[in-house]
């Protein structure tokens, strides 16, 4: 039974917003128009980023995708069922900018924080957070508390923490916006090995034109007041490697990145 | 490497010897204070019967500040003497008596700070549930306080005597000074208990959310462990707060058994013994002093210690 629901995921969209708007504060003085007419088709498997700039309602995006908050008109399905019922049967998870770990539990007892939400028995929990550390190759910090950890490291255990019960899909905000360059660029290729051992669709905002880039299949330009979808780059460079740093294919495609976020304005 | 494991067998130790080199060093200090006001107190003594020699009614000792004589003032000798001591018509030394008493009045503060944790948690995790519930009870709490305690003291007392027949146990008057008690302690446990839970950031309680968790998961995983640090600062205040209700419970209630009772009493025969409300003040202090220590330590077991090796 699981396995026919496993295949007929498989043909739906991970993410199916069609006519999407959000107005903040609807009726108010302070009334925001934050976005209006989206539509968005994402597929399953996918690896798609969203660019634009501050205010341009990235965050707000990823809000109503996660059912955090509700459209003001339009509609917004992930795997075929409302955003909401997703939320409720679980089938993604959010990254925030802030690691947001919970400083007093252990970096395992963090991973198991949904496990244990979803009741999960104390021994499978254990042995799932185990398996979680060694993907995100912690295996060594289980038992220190976040404060111990660098801001890197912390984020790797919220990666490890969003991934523990296998979501269909992950929501990240600028995951990687508080990190230094160099330990920004080891996270993108940890990220992208865990993307293709784990094939989930992955939704990540970002700054950074060179980030999206490299990172994913799709970039999604988006522009502000209001915010709208200004283009989407498609961007198949193949298997990420540090040569495709150098790939002319990779800096076209940041040209084209760069100047439709021109065109937005 | 043989040296690493060495340092590292020192850390251990070390760190084993740090929790009793604090507690030691605090009770050295403790020593010393207490010390240190008992030589104040024997200087001012000194200072005044000196004035009292040259020049009788002099301005300040003894008209402006209390006289310094040995009635007013017992010196410090006889107070401590005093603690060893039997009253008349007792075998008991004195410093057992007020211990007894103590203990009454710690059963009292006790009860009345578990039930004031109880009540005031309560109150702010019902007020967490909604900003206009919050912003509509706040006021009636804060006003709860500025009605004067030796008021209502007497009111509970009666109450208690006259209508708790249906508890399953017999009502007794230590347990109406407990509610004295309770009244003071649930205010400070429920204004912080109330920042506390409301103390994670946006983000966390969206991670929440995302989770689909429901209410009381989320409080009892993240508000409640959140507020833990603000809680223990109040719990320091209610502490010391639910011993300052007991005795003015005891006092204004008229309830036998515990300090307050006994304050009452060596006040009212003062000429005969001086010392001993000294004595009695003085264990009414280090009871305060006792729980503020007690709540502490609970403290630095379940909070301290956690995180980032501290850098002094
Ligand atoms: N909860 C809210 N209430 C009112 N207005 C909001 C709220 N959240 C976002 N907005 C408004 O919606 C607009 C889009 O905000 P959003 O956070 O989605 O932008 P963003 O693209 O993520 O920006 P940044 O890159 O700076 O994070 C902004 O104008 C913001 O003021
Ligand atoms: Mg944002």
């Amino acid at each position: 039974m699981s396995d026919t629901q496993g295949s007929m995921d498989a043909h739906r969209l991970a993410v199916e917003i069609r006519g999407g708007s959000k107005i903040f504060n609807l009726g108010r003085h302070n009334e925001v128009k934050a976005l209006t007419d989206i539509d968005l088709d994402i597929g399953q498997g996918e690896f798609v980023t969203l660019i634009g700039p501050s205010g341009c309602g990235k965050s707000t995006l990823l809000r109503l995708i996660a059912a955090l908050i509700d459209t003001t008109e339009g509609t917004v399905l992930v795997n075929g069922k409302t955003a909401d019922a997703a939320r409720l049967d679980r089938d993604y998870s959010m990254v925030f900018q802030r690691a947001g770990l919970f400083e007093w539990r252990n970096v395992s007892r963090n991973i198991e924080l949904p496990l244990e939400l979803m009741g999960w028995k104390a021994a499978d929990r254990r042995q799932r957070s185990a398996e979680m550390l060694e993907l995100v190759k912690l295996d060594e910090f289980a038992r220190h508390h976040p404060a111990e950890l660098s801001g890197g490291m912390q984020q790797r255990v919220a990666i490890a923490r969003a991934m523990s019960f296998h979501p269909k899909l992950l929501l990240m905000d600028e995951p990687f916006g508080a990190l230094d360059e160099m330990t920004r660029e080891h996270m993108q290729h940890e990220l992208l090995r865990i993307w293709s051992e784990t094939r989930i669709t992955v939704v990540f905002v970002t700054h950074s034109i060179a980030e999206a880039v490299f990172l994913s299949t799709k970039v999604v330009v988006m522009s502000p007041r209001p915010g709208r979808i200004a283009a989407v780059v498609d961007n198949d460079l193949g298997e990420r490697t540090e040569a495709t740093r150098d790939d002319p294919a990779y800096f076209a495609n940041i040209t084209a990145v760069r100047e439709a976020l021109r065109g937005g304005h | 490497m043989v040296f690493e494991e060495l340092l590292r067998q020192r850390a251990a130790r070390e760190q084993r010897r740090d929790r009793m080199v604090r507690t030691g060093r605090q009770i050295v200090v403790l020593g010393l204070f207490i010390c240190l006001l008992g030589l104040l107190y024997s200087l001012y003594k000194v200072m005044g019967s000196a004035i009292d020699d040259v020049q009788s009614g002099w301005p300040v000792i003894g008209s402006i500040l209390p006289g310094s004589d040995d009635l007013r003032m017992p010196p410090v000798l006889d107070i401590v003497g005093g603690i060893f001591e039997e009253p008349r018509g007792t075998d008991e030394p004195f410093w057992s008596i007020v211990g007894k008493e103590a203990a009454f009045t710690l059963r009292e503060a006790a009860v009345g700070f578990a039930a004031g944790v109880v009540v005031g948690l309560g109150i702010a995790i019902v007020l967490t549930t909604s900003g206009r519930l919050e912003r509509a009870l706040v006021p009636h709490v804060i006003a709860s306080q500025t009605i004067p305690l030796i008021a209502i003291a007497p009111i509970i007392v009666i109450w208690g005597r006259k209508s708790f027949d249906f508890l399953p146990f017999e009502w007794q008057d230590w347990m109406s000074v407990s509610i004295i008690a309770t009244y003071l302690t649930f205010f400070p446990v429920t204004i912080n208990g109330l920042r506390g839970l409301q103390s994670p950031r946006p983000e966390n309680l969206e991670l929440m959310d995302s989770y689909a968790a429901r209410w009381g998961q989320t409080l009892w995983r993240l508000r409640l462990p959140a507020s833990l640090p603000y809680l223990f600062s109040a719990f320091k205040i209610a502490a010391t707060a639910s011993v300052v209700g007991a005795i003015v419970g005891e006092i204004s209630a008229g309830v036998k058994g515990g300090l307050g009772r006994r304050v009452l009493l060596e006040a009212q025969r003062y000429t005969t013994g001086p010392e001993r409300l000294y004595i009695a003040v003085l264990g009414a202090a280090a009871l305060g002093i006792f729980v503020f220590a007690a709540i502490s330590s609970i403290e630095y077991a379940l909070v301290g210690r956690k995180g980032r090796e501290t850098v002094t």
